[in-house]
């Protein structure tokens, strides 16, 4: 599924281990209206990425995706809607660090 | 009641204080939307994790693992270790600490001043790697005894126990909890215990963003969520970067006359998010979020200076 045409234009940082994946560009962009949408439109550009996001079309469960600084798990997930203007950020998950 | 047998007895009790400068001002004729800080610096070595050491040390001799002259063994980069090294001190223990090597000096010092043995870990993979070089630590020495507070049902169960019940008695009201996601326990723990007393509280997860270093982790596998994390505890979560943590902890400084430690400026951050959506949502609100200790053990990473700016942080575990 592709995004519609007036799907807005999503900035998405991408972390080190996965920049082989975009000819090593820190931050990407694609257009999209939800999560899902957004990692379709990635892995079309850059073949392989989406793969290392999802497994069985969930998120793995060492990748942290956030919009906006808020964790999309707690937003819907893939189904997470998406506005112009906002950022994503994906991390690998990593615990806490004096505490 | 302020005395106490010795300074173990003195654990928790810690103060709620309110924000009235930091907190935003409602709309006209809506509710109040009030922040409170839970101030753990007031623990018997200054941080939160008292709480967490006192408990795994006590659940571990009364099931009898950890015996006289023991040796304790411990993935942290700062507070967990200190609280433990305090702990191991008075009750006479042996304590040896896995720390990324990248972790600021006053933290090394402390640790050192209570007798701790300090075993650093590479900077790439921040607290992963520690937690990796710990639990191969654990298997070439069987007898350390290896608390580990990652997976320590002993940790969470401190913050039900005490951190949850004093937040609550001290402020009934209580509409959002908001705390640090490391070991996860805090969350874990006192978020269970407000949402059994009132299933509406908002549990509200602040994730220190760290700097590159920690996430060129080798493969993706290397990821590490800890074993006390249930999802479902939680109401939601955010990921703050050091530029806004940074900006929160002087504001908190600046404002109130606070000195917090920097993972305070990211649970603020997240905090006066909430608040401003209630504001906006014009809903009255009671923001209860966690001050994990004092700047003191940052003084030498200058974020505090006048002139400093955030990017001082680049390259060091700062949370």
């Amino acid at each position: 599924m592709s995004a519609s045409i007036s799907a807005p234009t999503i900035e998405v940082r991408i972390p080190t281990i996965l920049r082989p994946y975009t000819n090593s560009e820190k931050i990407v962009s694609a257009e999209a209206n939800n999560l899902g949408e957004l990692i379709t439109a990635l892995n079309d550009k850059y073949v392989g990425l989406g793969e290392r996001l999802l497994e069985k079309n969930e998120l793995r469960r060492f990748i942290n995706i956030y919009i906006n600084d808020e964790d999309v798990r707690f937003m819907g997930s893939l189904a997470a809607t998406l506005k112009a203007g906002d950022s994503v950020t994906i991390l690998p998950a990593v615990a806490g660090g004096r505490k | 009641m302020t005395r106490y047998d010795s300074l173990e007895a003195s654990l928790g009790h810690t103060p709620l204080i309110g924000l009235p400068k930091l907190s935003p001002k409602s709309q006209p004729g809506k509710p109040a939307v009030r922040l409170w800080a839970k101030m753990e610096d007031r623990n018997p070595t200054g941080s939160i994790k008292d709480r967490t050491a006192m408990a795994m040390i006590d659940d571990a001799e009364k099931t009898g693992i950890l015996k006289p002259g023991a040796t304790i063994l411990e993935p942290t980069s700062g507070n967990t270790g200190i609280s433990l090294a305090m702990v191991a001190k008075v009750r006479g223990y042996n304590l040896v600490c896995v720390m990324p090597e990248n972790t600021s000096i006053e933290r090394t010092q402390i640790l050192e001043m209570w007798g701790a043995k300090i075993i650093y870990s590479p900077a790439a993979g921040g607290s992963n790697e520690a937690v990796r070089v710990a639990k191969e630590l654990a298997e070439q020495n069987p007898d350390w005894v290896f608390l580990y507070q990652y997976g320590n049902p002993a940790n969470t169960l401190a913050h039900y126990q005490t951190t949850g019940p004093e937040v609550f008695e001290d402020l009934p009201t209580v509409t959002h909890f908001v705390a640090g996601l490391g070991t996860t326990g805090t969350l874990m723990g006192a978020g269970k215990f407000l949402r059994e007393k009132n299933p509406n509280i908002a549990i509200i997860a602040a994730e220190p963003r760290y700097g590159e270093v920690v996430y060129g982790l080798r493969n993706l596998d290397a990821g590490f969520v800890p074993e006390l994390y249930d999802a479902s505890n939680i109401t939601r979560r955010f990921s703050v970067g050091a530029e806004d943590s940074v900006r929160r902890v002087r504001e908190l400084l600046e404002i109130e006359g606070i000195f917090a430690g920097i993972s305070t400026g990211a649970i603020l951050h997240a905090a006066l998010g909430v608040a401003k959506e209630c504001v906006d949502a014009g809903v009255g609100a009671d923001i209860a979020f966690i001050v994990c200790d004092a700047g003191w053990k940052y003084l030498s990473t200058g974020v505090y200076g006048k002139d400093s700016d955030s990017e001082v942080l680049d390259g060091q575990l700062w949370a």
